[in-house]
């Protein structure tokens, strides 16, 4: 069952590739029907596969998490060299499981509203392909058994996120988005794979279940590296972390998820919405055994949890492009998920990354419907007043929104309430600022969430004459799915609660998340002052008020303020000027380095003085010898009389 | 089994049996071509079906050479004939082999002037490298070390680009250069040793004095070989004037003559000198990997950024091998193979095009994707498998290497994974220039597809690629024990100079 929740999306993948080939032919014989029943045929069969792997995970689901049972599936043995031997494997506790039903589930939804938004693309299974194949490389990372394997699937992801960012490869700004997230994200892999490297210079193996067992005792040990004695525990976590700040796009890793929304947006609802970016939490929920044992990597995991939280909603607040508005506000959200790992609540954050990933999947594909509705217009500021016009995407963006915002009773309430009440709970000065950032936050979230509502739906409408009269409601295949997202959106919150971070979490969870019996976050977050329950509801209706306000009642306000507070406005327009800082010291000169050692180094050092210059010289030598041969006997004469000289001096010389 | 079936012979000369043939063809230029290209075909496929039996024979649990044959060949000068492989050697026979019959094929079209001479000088070539890794004999390995350069010269020089004659002799002078001193080596050793077996020197105890000498003068040799930094300059020359089935040896090959050698010699012969040069090894590779990665960005020209990969991902074999312990030499080893195929197979991918549009200017290319979907995503597999993406060939050379390295040095493993993110900004950017974007060049618009001997090319490269990455065990299963020998032989080495020292403190 699980091998095959696992393997059908990748089964799924080949054969679309296969198909994607077919359909080049078809095009290139002009046989539009041929091409019309192989794009169908690529659907079905991704669409199909994509199913019944979500029915087998939520099967797998039952047996594991209900009943109890071990789900590891042993497949092969992949390296073995020495003490270094790993398998491929399928694990089987409640946070992989969970995982994989979660990323089935969304995926199928979104495989189905793709054959409704790629309706008019000429590369539908090639699409459709990347998709499944996506979905596979996430499922070996989320079910992965050892680090080596959870690698595979993080470069996998990374690959397929390359490939679809870059899905329209005509297009100059979506290659160099996908370079962009690729290369950025091997710098993040860059400290994944030290990390990997430390575990098993420090455990002598990289078996999760071997290391999770030694690591109490390692709790202590301290590791010589980079020239120094360090604590070896915090060595690994922070290498690690490296890595998933780069996947989940947290504060300086983050430069490539809003250019990432250059591809189609089924791409950016799974993959940098509620799968492939959720990653990096998910990898230090898995490796809470590790995290817990170094305060250090704790603290700062909610430092640059909270930290991006608070960038990434400003940012937001001020962007005009509908789906970097969700991007933002998605690296702002993986920032929640962050501090409430850092203050060792991992429940919590994996709840929220559950919650997280229904409401933002629904807000992105409500985007996607808008967008379509448009004629493929983003700006949000050529929008306006068309909830008369696309009623159901209306109604499905506000449910997304209320659970964005934390509304009660809407899932984001119940996440983000208890996020923000264990940073409280933790009593320390990290967790205050964890708590407060974060109480800033939810206000920013609620009033970006609603000024996009305002900007795209309500007031006169600013789109030209041809786009609006195309203006439609999206087709059924695309809102069905969205139906289906919205149901989670408002039930998996007040629904699972209880298991996940309430009553019954120990026996949801088993041994799947460590948490030292010292850190008592999540428990104090249940006994926290009224007020501190409240505040997070208090800052969303706040937020939204102020969106109103702003860009309903007042719609004069916000030009005012942007005149006003013009240093501020285009600082947070310029995303704090991430990505100018980084062309300067990295991008260039790493190209201007390049051509440096090219020709100054390989061409003038080099081979200017070693072989060049060796054949330069012997020439020059051959030419001055060549001279000495002038063919005048006296020159001859001359030479031997020199000769006979200095020989006569030199044993002179030594003779005396 | 076969076991008194003299194998290594019959691979390292089967090839000759071939140039014999063809040297006996006549006829007017069109049918000598024909049936000089189909003699060569018979006899590298041939030579390679022969060769897997090697594999199929080997025992794994022994760390002695296999397939052993010994003539005495000079008795005065202690020299014999004598062949034999085990767990390190073995792959690079068949490597070797597979390549050859790739190179034939890939030029099947592609050369048209003197074929019977080009087919001749291929099937030479084979026969050398064969002979390089399966000699046992220290002066025998020396000629056949030696003795690839003459047709490599010819290849170049001959079938080469506008700028041939430069190259060729650069490629010469260097590589003949570092090789005169290994040959004073060599004299020195076989007097020393009083032998010229490749075993029994194995075993010899050079003394400490003498071993830095004997260490500089084998990595002069290999050093350019590998081709290690500064002594790199003559490998882009080199593979952008060579034919492409040139540079696929030259790439899958002969490059790993230097990292064979430091394995073979320079490593268990001389332990402690090798330990005493391994801060040098590690500089100048961790330089490599990152001084040519760099260089690789600024590229112009498809087949030099390759060639400049290649440096770079040669800096991982070094490093590999002389973090000296079993993850780094294993990775080592996977990393060579991995290499040889993966940047065979982008030079392949490079002179598809090149048959096509006859050039190699990056600029010149652009949106072949919408022509060339086959060959996109080909191209797509190998940059993957050259970026080492888990899942192919060349992660689990650098993952190996890299778990090898941290236990070592911690500094060189971090530098070096630097290099994995270089490598993958120049690769993707090389294949958006060349595959993605519109086609708007007037050029491109008629160009064809990969076609079906293309085809044939590419799919036994790509099944490599993925058997490799997904199950390594296939490949490390069989150096294991070999490796395992080595590391002991040489940790003992340093273990007993180490009590030594002590004592004598």
């Amino acid at each position: 069952m699980y091998v095959a929740a696992v393997f059908l999306p990748l089964i799924g993948a080949l054969i679309a590739g296969m198909i994607a080939f077919a359909a080049q032919g078809a095009v290139k014989a002009d046989d539009k029907e041929r091409k019309k029943r192989l794009d169908r045929a690529s659907q079905l069969i991704t669409c199909g596969a994509m199913l019944l792997a979500a029915l087998s995970a939520i099967l797998v689901f039952v047996s594991v998490v209900v009943n109890g049972q071990n789900g590891t599936v042993e497949l092969f043995t992949w390296v073995d060299s020495g003490s270094l031997e790993f398998s491929w494997a399928l694990r089987g506790d409640t946070l992989a499981v969970l995982m994989v039903t979660m990323v089935t589930v969304v995926s199928s939804m979104i495989h189905i509203y793709s054959i409704g938004y790629m309706s008019h693309d000429n590369a539908v299974p090639r699409f459709m392909g990347y998709l499944s194949l996506f979905t596979f490389f996430m499922l070996m990372l989320v079910s992965a058994n050892n680090l080596v394997q959870m690698f595979f699937g993080w470069e996998g992801v990374g690959l397929a996120s390359y490939l679809l960012i870059g899905f329209w490869y005509d297009r100059a700004s979506a290659n160099a988005a996908a370079i962009k997230a690729f290369v950025v994200n091997r710098i993040g892999d860059f400290g994944f794979a030290l990390g990997i490297f430390a575990t098993f210079f420090l455990f002598d193996s990289i078996s999760f279940d071997t290391i999770f067992s030694l690591a109490s005792g390692k709790s202590t040990a301290t590791m010589n590296v980079f020239s120094g004695e360090f604590h070896a525990l915090t060595v690994i976590c922070l290498l690690l972390f490296v890595g998933a700040m780069g996947k989940s796009a947290q504060l300086g890793l983050h430069v490539w998820l809003p250019d990432a929304m250059e591809g189609p947006t089924p791409v950016s609802a799974l993959i940098h919405a509620a799968t492939m970016v959720t990653a990096g939490v998910f990898m230090v929920a898995r490796m809470s055994p590790l995290f817990e044992y170094s305060d250090v990597a704790l603290t700062v995991v909610v430092l640059v949890g909270a930290s991006t939280a608070i960038f990434a909603s400003t940012v937001a607040c001020v962007q005009n492009d509908i789906k970097r508005v969700i991007a933002y506000s998605t690296c702002s959200q993986l920032g929640y998920m962050f501090f409430a790992l850092g203050v060792s609540a991992y429940s919590a954050g994996m709840f929220h990354l559950i919650t997280h990933a229904f409401f933002k999947a629904l807000l992105f594909l409500g985007a996607g419907s808008v967008i379509h509705a448009m004629s493929d217009e983003q700006d949000m500021r050529k929008m306006g007043g068309l909830y008369k016009l696309i009623p159901a995407t209306y109604i499905l963006m506000w449910i997304g929104s209320l659970a964005l915002a934390g509304i009660w009773p809407f899932s984001g309430f119940f996440s983000k309430d208890i996020i923000l009440e264990a940073a409280y709970g933790a009593h320390t000065g990290i967790g205050q600022y964890a708590f407060w950032l974060g109480i800033t936050a939810a206000f920013l979230t609620a009033f970006y969430s609603w000024r996009l509502i305002i900007m795209t739906f309500h007031g006169t409408s600013r789109a030209d004459e041809k786009t609006l009269a195309h203006v439609h409601e999206s087709p059924k295949v695309m809102i069905l799915p969205l139906v289906v997202l919205a149901i989670g959106a408002l039930f998996v919150g007040i629904l699972s609660v209880d298991y996940f971070v309430g009553e019954h979490t120990v026996e949801f969870w088993k041994n799947s998340i460590f948490v030292l019996d010292t850190h008592k976050a999540l428990e104090n977050a249940h006994h926290v002052p009224l007020w501190v329950k409240a505040l997070p509801l208090v800052a969303g209706v706040g937020g939204i008020s102020l969106a109103y306000l702003m860009y309903m009642f007042a719609p004069e306000l916000p030009g005012a303020l942007a005149a006003g507070f013009q240093r501020t406005y285009q600082f947070l327009l310029h995303k704090w000027y991430f990505d100018e800082l980084y062309d300067k010291i990295f991008i260039k000169p790493a190209f201007y380095l390049g051509r440096g050692l090219w020709k100054a180094g390989d061409g003038l050092l080099i081979d200017g003085v070693g072989p060049d210059g060796i054949a330069a010289a012997v020439r020059v030598l051959a030419r001055r010898a060549a001279a000495i041969q002038s063919g005048f006997l006296y020159h001859y004469a001359f030479a031997m009389l020199l000769g006979v000289a200095a020989l006569i001096t030199w044993f002179l010389v030594k003779g005396a | 089994m076969m076991t008194n079936f003299p194998w290594l012979s019959v691979i390292t000369f089967a090839p000759l049996v071939g140039v014999f043939f063809i040297l006996l063809i006549r006829g007017d230029e069109e049918t000598t071509a024909r049936n000089a290209r189909g003699i060569a075909l018979w006899t590298s496929v041939v030579t390679f079906f022969v060769s897997l039996g090697i594999w199929v024979n080997f025992d794994n649990s022994t760390a002695a050479f296999q397939f052993v044959e010994k003539v005495v060949w000079m008795p005065g000068l202690n020299l014999a004939y004598h062949l034999g492989v085990d767990g390190i050697s073995m792959f690079f026979v068949i490597l070797s082999t597979l390549l050859t019959v790739i190179c034939i094929v890939a030029s099947w079209v592609a050369i048209t002037d003197r074929v019977k001479e080009y087919m001749i000088a291929f099937l030479v070539l084979e026969t050398l490298m064969v002979g390089m890794f399966s000699s046992l004999d220290i002066m025998l390995f020396y000629v056949f070390f030696e003795g690839v350069l003459i047709p490599m010269f010819i290849i170049i020089g001959v079938w080469g680009g506008p700028r041939r004659n430069y190259a060729a002799y650069k490629l010469f002078l260097y590589t003949l250069a570092g090789s005169v001193l290994m040959l004073l080596a060599i004299l020195t050793m076989m007097s020393e040793a009083g032998t010229a077996e490749i075993p029994k020197l194995l075993k010899y105890d050079f003394a400490p004095t003498l071993q830095p000498w004997l260490w500089l003068a084998f990595f002069a040799s290999f050093a350019v070989k590998v081709p290690m930094w500064p002594v790199h300059t003559w490998l882009p020359d080199a593979h952008v004037e060579a034919p492409t089935a040139g540079s696929v040896i030259l790439a899958g090959v002969l490059l790993k003559f230097g990292g064979y050698g430091f394995l073979r010699f320079s490593l268990p012969m001389f332990p402690l000198a090798s330990a005493d040069f391994t801060p040098l090894i590690f500089t100048l590779s961790v330089i490599a990997v990152i001084y040519t990665s760099l260089v690789a960005l600024a590229q112009e020209d498809m087949k030099k950024l390759i060639a400049y990969s290649s440096v770079a991902h040669m800096g991982f074999v070094t490093i590999g091998t002389f973090a000296g312990n079993l993850q780094g030499i294993e990775g080592a080893i996977i990393q060579m193979l991995s290499h040889g195929v993966v940047s065979a197979a982008l030079f392949l991918v490079v002179g598809v095009v090149y048959d096509r549009i006859h050039s190699r200017d990056i600029d010149a290319y652009g949106g072949l994707v919408h022509r060339m979907p086959k060959y996109a995503l080909i191209f797509m597999v190998f940059m993957m498998a050259s970026v080492g993406l888990p899942g192919t060939s060349g992660f689990v050379g650098e993952f190996l290497i890299l778990v090898g390295a941290f236990k070592a040095n911690t500094w060189v493993a971090a530098f070096t994974t630097t290099g994995v993110i270089l490598g993958a900004a120049y690769m993707l950017y090389l294949y958006r220039r060349v595959i993605f974007g519109e086609l708007t060049k007037e050029n491109l618009k008629t160009i064809l597809d990969v076609n079906a001997r293309e085809v044939a090319i590419f799919a036994p490269l790509l099944l490599i690629v993925f058997v490799m990455g997904i199950y390594p065990s296939l490949f490390l299963d069989v150096m294991h024990v070999s490796v395992e020998n080595l590391v002991d032989r040489y940790q003992s080495a340093l273990a007993a100079a180490q009590h030594i020292s002590a004592v004598a403190k």
